[in-house]
């Protein structure tokens, strides 16, 4: 194993370095867009409400696999060339942000109606009350959920092994090929998979504790 | 247009449908045993066993924060380096059972941990032992808590199981992927194929979900 490690360091330090990054772009990227979602979902009027479920329930009931390999598959066709990194991050964004939405959701409604009425009642619009008021208190509640989420996403990110994403499983999966070792090769990637997940979710438990 | 209607011949939709009932096959089976196996390293896990909780525990974090396919890989690639060579479908329900009984001892835990503790000391006040406390007093309580987040594991269960294509087990992902190899038309309607078929399954799952929320809460 220590022959594996010193001869693939490299390799495996790329495939790291990718899901690390991927996971990052994809945890800004579904921040934002699951926000979004999430105020739609809120939202006074049926309409949007609607627009803010559909696309909500869809992407939450579809595999993470379907979308990127959907991705990856058919955006080349017809609209741009890109890479299995682009498409594998792309998906992985918009799968996560629809659980990001609900999660937010959640916080927002946890915020006592009466935040909302003092807020218009001073004065301010809706946008106001929500970016003022409501927002930062509902990130507050939201935290470990959404810490969660990320421990999801970077396990998630491994789906990137399918659509040639250069990160750690597909690296991984390269070097087990190459050397035929394939049961100490999936442990290195395991440990360096729990390198990055574990202390995040024991992180997490001890928030939840505190936050109990 | 052509392409859909081409694609959507009754000898693909067939092939789909036969894919699909393989993902629910292999996804109820997983079900059974994760909940059976799940369950019991949950109170292990609850009870505090000197030692033998904090390595089964230690054990669960573990799994629990390892992406799934790795565990695919490990019981289909990794095993025969050690002389275990298990078949695809066997392998398949292996690794998902693994993954998936780490995630259900956690919930099974959470689960017990809402149950107020007044309820264990009351029954063992009225004679019960503590096993029986657990079994007839607290589980079934804790049961009606962890319904709604059983449930929505068990919806992510059929939906990773299409990452045991990368094993070729035949399962719906698997079977689209023969299709539109076949010819690259079809590559599109495939994809809509399989957004609705996972999106039927997965979406009535959750509407379930909704409903237990609704009614047992």
């Amino acid at each position: 194993m220590i022959n594996l490690i010193s001869s693939q360091w490299q390799p495996l330090l790329l495939g790291l370095w990718n899901t690390i990054l991927c996971s990052v772009i994809a945890l800004i990227g579904s921040l934002i867009i699951g926000t979004f979602f999430a105020l739609l979902e809120i939202s006074q009027k049926r309409v949007i409400r609607v627009i803010g479920s559909v696309y909500v329930e869809v992407f939450r009931n579809i595999p993470l696999l379907v979308i990127a390999m959907g991705f990856f598959l058919i955006v080349p066709m017809y609209i741009a060339k890109i890479n299995g990194f682009t498409a594998g991050t792309i998906g992985l964004t918009l799968y996560t942000s629809a659980f990001i939405a609900e999660t937010v959701r959640a916080g927002i409604n946890s915020v006592e109606t009466g935040q909302l009425e003092g807020a218009l009642a001073n004065g301010m619009t809706y946008t106001q009350a929500m970016r003022y008021i409501i927002l930062p208190q509902a990130f507050k509640v939201v935290i470990p959920p959404l810490g969660n989420q990320f421990i999801n996403l970077v396990k998630n990110s491994s789906v990137l092994a399918f659509v040639a994403g250069f990160d750690l499983m597909y690296q991984g999966n390269l070097i087990a090929n190459d050397t035929l070792q394939t049961m100490p090769t999936y442990f290195i990637v395991g440990v360096l998979y729990l390198i990055i997940t574990l202390p995040l979710s024991y992180y997490m438990r001890h928030l939840e504790k505190k936050l109990a | 247009m052509q392409n859909f209607i081409d694609a959507y011949s009754w000898i693909n939709i067939r092939f789909l449908l036969q894919g699909l009932w393989v993902t629910i096959e292999i996804s109820v089976v997983s079900i059974i045993v994760s909940f059976i196996l799940g369950t019991i390293l949950g109170i292990i896990r609850y009870e505090k066993f000197k030692y033998f909780s904090a390595i089964v525990g230690f054990i669960i974090d573990i799994i629990r924060n390892l992406p799934l396919l790795l565990i695919i890989f490990f019981t289909y690639f990794g095993l025969p380096n050690i002389g275990i060579k298990p078949e695809i479908i066997p392998a398949a329900i292996l690794a998902m059972s693994i993954f998936e009984s780490a995630m259900v001892a956690e919930i099974v835990r959470s689960g017990i941990n809402s149950i107020d503790y007044g309820q264990t000391e009351g029954a063992l006040a009225n004679g019960l032992t503590r096993w029986q406390a657990l079994r007839i007093i607290v589980l079934p309580q804790a049961l009606r808590n962890m319904m709604p987040a059983l449930v929505s594991q068990f919806i992510s269960l059929v939906k990773d199981t299409s990452l045991a294509t990368i094993i070729v087990l035949p399962e719906l992902m698997y079977h689209a992927q023969i299709i539109y190899g076949q010819n690259t038309n079809y590559i599109i309607p495939m994809f809509v194929a399989l957004a609705v078929l996972y999106f039927i399954v997965c979406y009535s799952l959750s509407l379930l979900a909704k409903y237990l929320r609704r009614h047992l809460a």
